[in-house]
């Protein structure tokens, strides 16, 4: 015990030191010439190594555009596979130089363990799939029922809130991978499943019969999944930050991947997507990138919507639709500010 | 023969009768099964319950692997082969999934075109462990044996050819300082300098000399780093490190603990304590993350490198204790008869007591190994691609998301293989050394 605690205090006077140590990241990427992009050990949809060992998936495609945006080159990354328990002090300790690992933003994370989220990524919320056969239409209607749950999570607190908050009972199947909670599910141990609704979606493809499962209404969480920066570098967190505003910018700008090429060429009429693409405007030299950035940035993967088609998108096996991720023109969140 | 009895008996059988076989019931499979699975009540209500047991499970087991399907790309293909071939109600595995990623499940993320090179360097290493493990092949390989760890580095990872070359030059100082010096200096400075001088060339001339060498002489192939070592691959090169470098240590360790000398005592009851009592997830945490800290930034350490040294380390905390075992179970005449030999500490426990005490220690010790084989796979935890991370992101992938026996499967015989190997020769070790009792 007495161990424990010494290792804690190194690893906490660590973290300061290293926080107060780790300006330049900017400096540090270009000069090594790759980006150190944490990732998931492996998410269905938003990261996993192919058969050839290229990664590929959501949380990916935001480390290339960064990579993209600051080295020119896509493929300049070195990605860490992080685990739950691995992500933020890799990141700490300066292993990685950003974090893009379907990461919920919470207040504790951002501000006692000294982290910048630069952003969000995907919208994400708590839900809850059952089998059809059991004839439930809503959540509140689950008193009683056994839940699979995954230990050590946000799901985990959130789900006793909620049954808390609703008068109704249940009994925690605890598991530890979203795998293993598919077996579990899928052998009767547990009537619900929950997690994020994205994970519920994914899961719920790979079944057999995904018809005889349905995801209920309700959503019983916020969580906003985004790309996390150390604290005490600012620049380097405006880059990932604009870079994802870069992104979301060209969707409502109605820039892609197939039209950047002429865009960028000669100023248009729209002054936004002419700073936006720097053939207007020093913005790219404000973030000490060069004037292209946004356009590499863009043509990495495509816009957040040709990104969000490829990798989670209805006509993927996880079939996620837009939801709370569509423009702010079109219902959803997604607000990119001004580039001005 | 005479014929006292000719006239009372009856009869007298005057030719030998035929040989017959035993009765059915008293020989062969039907007699052993009679007396070993139906000799009683109790036995015959056990039988019937093991087979029934034995059959429920292989039928619902059997069929499902036979049927496998070996060639798809993705699960939903697999599904729909095997709707085609068998019904879409019948349960049927998707061994397609091994096909697909059995480089990856092997080699990680190594480049493909440089697969030869893990896989020479594997033959390297049966070669070079064999004189070790068989007394019958000549002794010149043993040469091969102590040369072959620094072509299996140079194999695998790559690089210039001069950075083994010049870590291994550190070992020939060792060997010069033991053999030229020692008889000048005298023997404690002489052990002193023999350890010292090693250290201080690694550290301060090899790296120098090694890039002075490629400068002269540029020598080397495709590098390849530690983070795309994986599957296989990274468990049996941790695997083997660990257990090649915790025997010499362990065994140094189980003499330092049984050492009268109070530092070296005290040293290493202190350091096989430490290691033991805390679990090797901790220690691996620790070599992943706390020593990010403690290093200056800027520093490069592999973390594979991090990771052997960790879990030699751990290894030889217990194979000392089991060694410890070992030395604990040689009768006190044992050394005392080494000591009325004139035999020094070092010879006597090179000739007299290490033998012994080794030989007793064999199952411990490869118990040992074998469970520190399997612990490789802990390395998950921080990120690193051992078989069980490469089957997570396999099944992370869309295309083989749901997959979940047919790997864990595989993995578990692969493992099962190499370990069963290890307990095979454990017992082949046991029968050749036998001496007492036969």
């Amino acid at each position: 015990m007495k161990r424990t605690v010494t290792l804690g205090a190194l690893a906490v006077a660590g973290l300061t030191a290293a926080g107060a140590a780790g300006a330049a990241t900017l400096d540090d990427v270009k000069a090594r010439g790759t980006l150190n992009c944490g990732v998931a050990t492996g998410l269905p949809g938003f990261a996993a190594p192919d058969a050839n060992g290229v990664w590929q998936g959501f949380d990916v495609a935001l480390c290339r555009a960064v990579a993209a945006a600051v080295l020119g080159d896509p493929m300049a990354v070195e990605f860490v596979p992080t685990t739950g328990q691995t992500r933020f002090t890799a990141l700490a300790s300066g292993e990685i130089d950003m974090l893009a690992r379907n990461t919920t933003w919470t207040f504790s994370r951002d501000v006692d363990l000294k982290f910048e989220f630069v952003g969000v990524n995907y919208y994400d919320g708590q839900g809850f799939m059952i089998p059809k056969a059991l004839g439930v239409s809503s959540a509140k209607e689950l008193d009683g029922a056994t839940v699979c749950i995954q230990t050590g999570t946000t799901t985990e607190l959130n789900l006793a809130d909620f049954f808390r908050v609703n008068n109704l009972s249940y009994e925690p199947v605890p598991i530890e991978t979203n795998a293993e909670a598919q077996q579990q599910y899928l052998a009767g141990a547990c009537d619900v499943y929950t997690t994020d609704a994205s994970g519920l979606a994914a899961t719920r493809a790979t079944f057999e019969a995904p018809g005889d499962h349905v995801i209920l209404p309700e959503i019983i969480s916020k969580e906003p999944l985004g790309p996390l920066v150390r604290h005490g570098d600012s620049e380097w967190g405006d880059v990932v930050r604009w870079t994802l505003n870069a992104l979301v910018a060209a969707e409502e700008y109605g820039v892609t991947s197939a039209n950047i090429g002429e865009l960028s060429t000669t100023a248009g009429d729209n002054p936004e997507i002419n700073r936006l693409l720097g053939t207007e405007g020093e913005l790219g030299a404000m973030l000490g990138l060069d004037a292209a950035w946004a356009k590499n940035a863009i043509m990495a993967g495509g816009n957040y919507a040709e990104v969000f088609e490829k990798n989670i998108g209805e006509n993927t096996p996880i079939g996620l639709s837009r939801g709370l991720n569509a423009q702010w023109t079109e219902g959803g969140l997604l607000y990119a500010p001004p580039f001005r | 023969m005479s014929d006292t009895h000719a006239q009372t008996a009856a009869f007298v059988r005057d030719s030998m009768i035929q040989q017959q076989d035993p009765p059915v019931s008293q020989s062969g499979a039907v007699k052993w099964v009679r007396e070993n699975l139906f000799s009683s009540w109790l036995n015959i209500i056990l039988t019937l319950a093991s087979l029934w047991f034995i059959w429920a499970a292989l039928s619902h087991l059997l069929p499902w692997m036979l049927r496998g399907i070996w060639q798809a790309d993705s699960l939903a293909q697999c599904r729909a082969i095997r709707d085609e071939l068998y019904g879409p109600d019948v349960s049927a595995a998707c061994w397609a999934v091994i096909t697909e990623r059995w480089n990856q499940l092997l080699f990680g993320f190594y480049p493909q075109d440089l697969y030869w090179r893990p896989v020479l360097a594997f033959v390297l290493f049966l070669v070079a462990i064999a004189p070790v493990l068989f007394q019958g092949l000549p002794k010149k390989m043993l040469g091969f044996s102590l040369l072959s760890p620094f072509v299996i580095f140079w194999l695998i990872w790559g690089g210039s050819i001069w950075g083994p070359v010049a870590i291994a030059l550190g070992f020939v100082v060792g060997w010069a300082v033991t053999r030229y010096l020692t008889p000048v200096i005298g023997v404690l400075p002489g052990v002193i300098a023999t350890i010292l001088a090693p250290i201080v060339y690694w550290l301060l001339v090899a790296a120098p000399l090694a890039g002075l060498l490629q400068d002269i002489l540029p020598l080397g192939i495709t590098p390849v780093g530690s983070k795309d070592i994986g599957g296989f691959m990274l468990a049996l090169v941790i695997g083997v490190s660990g257990i090649v470098l915790s025997l010499p240590l362990g065994i140094l360790l189980a003499l330092g603990r049984q050492s009268d000398m109070f530092l070296i005592n005290k040293v290493s009851v202190t350091f096989i304590e430490t290691i033991r009592g805390v679990p090797l997830i901790v220690w691996l945490f620790t070599a992943s993350l706390l020593l990010n800290y403690f290093l200056p930034p800027g520093t490069n350490f592999d973390l594979m490198l991090r990771v052997i040294i960790m879990v030699t380390l751990f290894a030889s905390a217990y194979i000392a204790e089991v060694v410890r075992g070992g030395l604990a179970a040689l009768p006190k005449g044992q050394y005392e008869a080494a000591g009325a030999l004139g035999l020094d500490y070092w010879n006597s426990m090179r000739l007299i007591i290490l033998p012994q005490a080794l030989k007793i220690s064999i199952p411990g010790i490869v118990n040992t190994f074998i469970g520190l084989f399997k612990d490789t796979t802990l390395v998950m935890i921080i990120g690193m691609m051992d078989p069980l991370f490469l089957a997570n992101a396999i099944r992370a992938t869309t295309d083989w998301n749901g997959v979940y026996w047919e790997l864990f499967v595989f993995i578990g015989l692969c493992f099962f293989v190499f370990c069963f190997s290890m307990g095979r020769y454990s017992l082949f070790l046991e029968k050749k050394l036998r001496r007492e009792h036969r």
